[in-house]
């Protein structure tokens, strides 16, 4: 059985079609990509599964478990955590307020805890700020530990991002353009920190890039959105050989 | 010439070194001072005021003569430092090696220990403070009373980032409930009639008069944030701003709890002790609640909804929680006002109050409890302070306020973290 299967996804925005017949199926520890030009429909992808928006058809299912109607905090806690491609952070909160809130669906202290220090709340937080350190440790935003995230630099804001995802234990990691906006220098960086990330936590990653090269060398398998439709899917050498993505590709650079 | 340079020399480091020894004073040491400089003024206080040819014992820091006899200013002046100015710095200098000892033997026992001490101390001086005159007394009820309502909004406005305009209603519920229970129940009075229960029991039952209050004021909350959080910004502002009207002509129409004309003869139940004991156990509580997990969410959620979704958090219970938390807070301190002030009308709780609790908040700082302490206790005492100049207070208070948010948009002490365990802890290392 797939971790994460979604079957004839289609979504329509009043009366324009983004997603048309989305199929997907996630493996454990597979590493999943999805490339496509501008517009294509890719982040509403990922906001249909995480539960921003609800698909007006189609099946999301995680561990044979329905995902449709769900909360979004729902979705996310039960095992699939995110990144967003413009960064969303927090800016009056620390990079250590980050990461531990993101534990907040696995602490049980409630509402008595929080409202009087009972000594079970004093526990789990240091569970949590426990495992905060470790994580940010991992992703080597530790220095940075007690900065306001909007004063870091900004391959280190995408860091923390990743840090805060995994602190949700996902499953199924989703990375919304994890290189946007990077150097050369900090993509190779990036794609040691997801092979890392890969390797340690065993999570399975589906992600969205612009960058081929990057998706080429990180992904197993690969799937092409033009318009909402899913014209290729295969590994990397069939994705980069179909003449259908060369022409969606090129015929994207005809135009400017 | 040479001397003159050695002087000019000489003076910065002078200055530093009385700095750097203020530094060294601990928390202790300034109650110990404040302690001190209120013995002082029991017993020095009439003969001084007598020899500076002052009409009577100054009671708020000499302000209110200055406003009314500006004659008289240089005395008041001499007052305020031979009586609070001198002392207090004086027994908090000299006595900072003893005080850091005491506050380092402290902070080897339990922090609540340490925070019972120095809370005991502090009350101690306010109590024989407030004890030369009842205006102080009230003065400083009122003042503990709007750090609770400034603490409550704080949550709302600050922490969550919503404009919340209903304050004043969360605070009339309160205080009609309140009040509505301890006169039902313990007092015999023209409007319910004979206590149903021995009205020796009231004290004791008045807290739960209080938090009955305080749940009624969530209620009310409740019935507000069922529409307006599908709504966010302005509209938010606006539907509370319209619930606060609401609950208003609601008590203005309501005979039975006195209508426009209000309700009077509360037992004077809110005593200094109770208003203090009260606030502290506020402080504490919303202070727990922003440092949890659960409370930093509300600035998650204020900072990005989305993101805060997608990292498991449960966005509309944690603006609930906070909005029912806020409003409970408002209508405890609701409760205490109307046993304050011992009468309570619909008008009390309008927009002007509005306006005080608003100016309150946003003096202090947002997102801090520091920030709220120190904005309700200046605000408050700069308006006593004003009274004097009647309507024109209200011209200077708006002018405070702009100022302010020229230079500190977001308030004076905003965005800090209130550690206890800090303030207390002994400010020399010992060597």
């Amino acid at each position: 059985m797939p971790l994460l299967r979604v079957a004839d996804m289609t979504h329509y925005f009043g009366g324009l079609r983004a997603v048309h017949q989305f199929n997907l199926s996630v493996e454990p520890g597979e590493i999943r990509g999805l490339i496509g030009p501008n517009g294509a429909g890719k982040t509403t992808i990922f906001n249909l599964i995480t539960g921003i928006h609800t698909p007006t058809k189609g099946t999301v299912e995680l561990e044979g478990r329905n995902l449709i109607g769900l909360q979004p905090h729902e979705i996310a806690a039960s095992g699939l955590g995110r990144t967003f491609q413009n960064l969303l952070l927090w800016r009056h909160m620390s990079v250590m307020e980050h990461v531990k809130m993101a534990h907040y669906s696995q602490l049980s202290y409630g509402l008595v805890g929080a409202l009087f220090g009972t000594p079970r709340r004093n526990r789990e937080e240091r569970q949590v700020e426990d495992n905060t350190l470790r994580l940010m440790e991992m992703f080597d935003v530790a220095k940075y530990a007690d900065w306001i995230v909007g004063n870091l630099p900004y391959g280190a804001q995408r860091r923390v991002e990743m840090a805060r995802a995994m602190a949700t234990k996902p499953k199924v990691l989703f990375l919304d353009e994890p290189t946007a906006g990077m150097t050369p220098e900090e993509l190779v960086q990036m794609i040691a920190i997801i092979r890392k990330v890969h390797r340690d936590f065993g999570v399975a990653i589906f992600l969205i890039e612009h960058r081929l090269k990057f998706v080429m060398e990180l992904c197993q398998r690969i799937q092409t959105l033009v318009f909402g439709e899913v014209i290729a899917d295969g590994t990397p050498d069939e994705i980069q050989n179909n003449p259908k993505v060369i022409e969606a590709y090129l015929g994207k650079e005809d135009i400017h | 010439m040479e001397a003159t340079d050695v002087q000019a020399d000489a003076l910065p480091s002078k200055k530093h070194r009385i700095r750097a020894a203020f530094a060294q004073v601990p928390a202790l040491g300034w109650i110990l001072g404040i302690l001190c400089t209120v013995f002082v003024e029991r017993l020095w206080g009439d003969p001084l005021s007598y020899q500076l040819y002052l009409p009577k014992l100054p009671v708020l820091f000499g302000c209110l003569i200055m406003f009314k006899q500006p004659a008289l200013i240089p005395s008041a002046l001499a007052y305020v430092a031979l009586i609070y100015v001198i002392p207090i710095s004086a027994v908090a200098l000299f006595s900072r090696k003893v005080t850091n000892l005491l506050a380092g033997q402290l902070s080897r026992l339990p922090l609540w220990v340490a925070c019972l001490v120095h809370l005991g101390l502090f009350y101690l001086a306010l109590h024989y403070w407030a004890d030369l005159s009842d205006y102080r007394e009230l003065v400083l009820k009122l003042t503990m009373i709007a750090v609770m309502l400034t603490l409550s909004i704080n949550l709302i406005n600050g922490y969550m980032g919503e404009f919340s305009c209903s304050h004043p209603g969360f605070m009339a519920l309160g205080a009609y409930a309140a009040s509505t229970v301890t006169l039902l129940f313990f007092a015999n009075d023209r409007m319910f009639g004979e206590a149903l229960l021995p009205t020796a029991l009231g004290p004791w039952f008045f807290p739960l008069a209080l938090i009955i209050g305080g749940f009624v004021a969530s209620a009310g909350a409740l019935i507000v944030a069922i529409p307006s959080f599908r709504t966010r910004g302005d509209y938010l502002a606006i539907i509370s701003l319209a619930f606060m009207f609401m609950v208003k002509s609601f008590i203005e129409n309501m005979e039975w709890i006195g209508g426009p004309r209000g309700m009077g003869s509360q037992p004077n139940w809110s005593t200094l002790p109770v208003v203090f004991a009260w606030m502290v156990i506020c402080i504490w509580v919303i202070n727990n609640f922003v440092r949890s997990i659960f409370g930093k969410a509300l600035n998650a959620v204020r900072d990005n909804e989305i993101a805060a979704d997608a990292m498991t958090v449960n966005t509309r219970k944690t603006k609930m929680t906070a909005f029912l938390l806020g409003a409970f807070w408002a209508g405890v301190a609701g409760g205490l006002f109307a046993h304050v002030m011992r009468f309570i009308n619909p008008g009390t709780f309008g927009i002007q109050r509005l306006a005080e609790i608003l100016a309150m908040v946003y003096f202090g700082g947002l997102n801090s409890v520091v920030g709220s302490i120190v904005g309700a206790v200046s605000i408050n005492l700069i308006s006593e302070m004003l009274r004097p100049l009647e309507i024109y207070k209200w011209i200077v208070i708006p002018l405070i306020l702009i100022l302010v948010m020229l230079y500190r948009p977001t308030g004076l002490i905003a965005f800090r973290e209130f550690d206890i365990q800090k303030i207390l802890q002994p400010k020399l290392d010992k060597d």
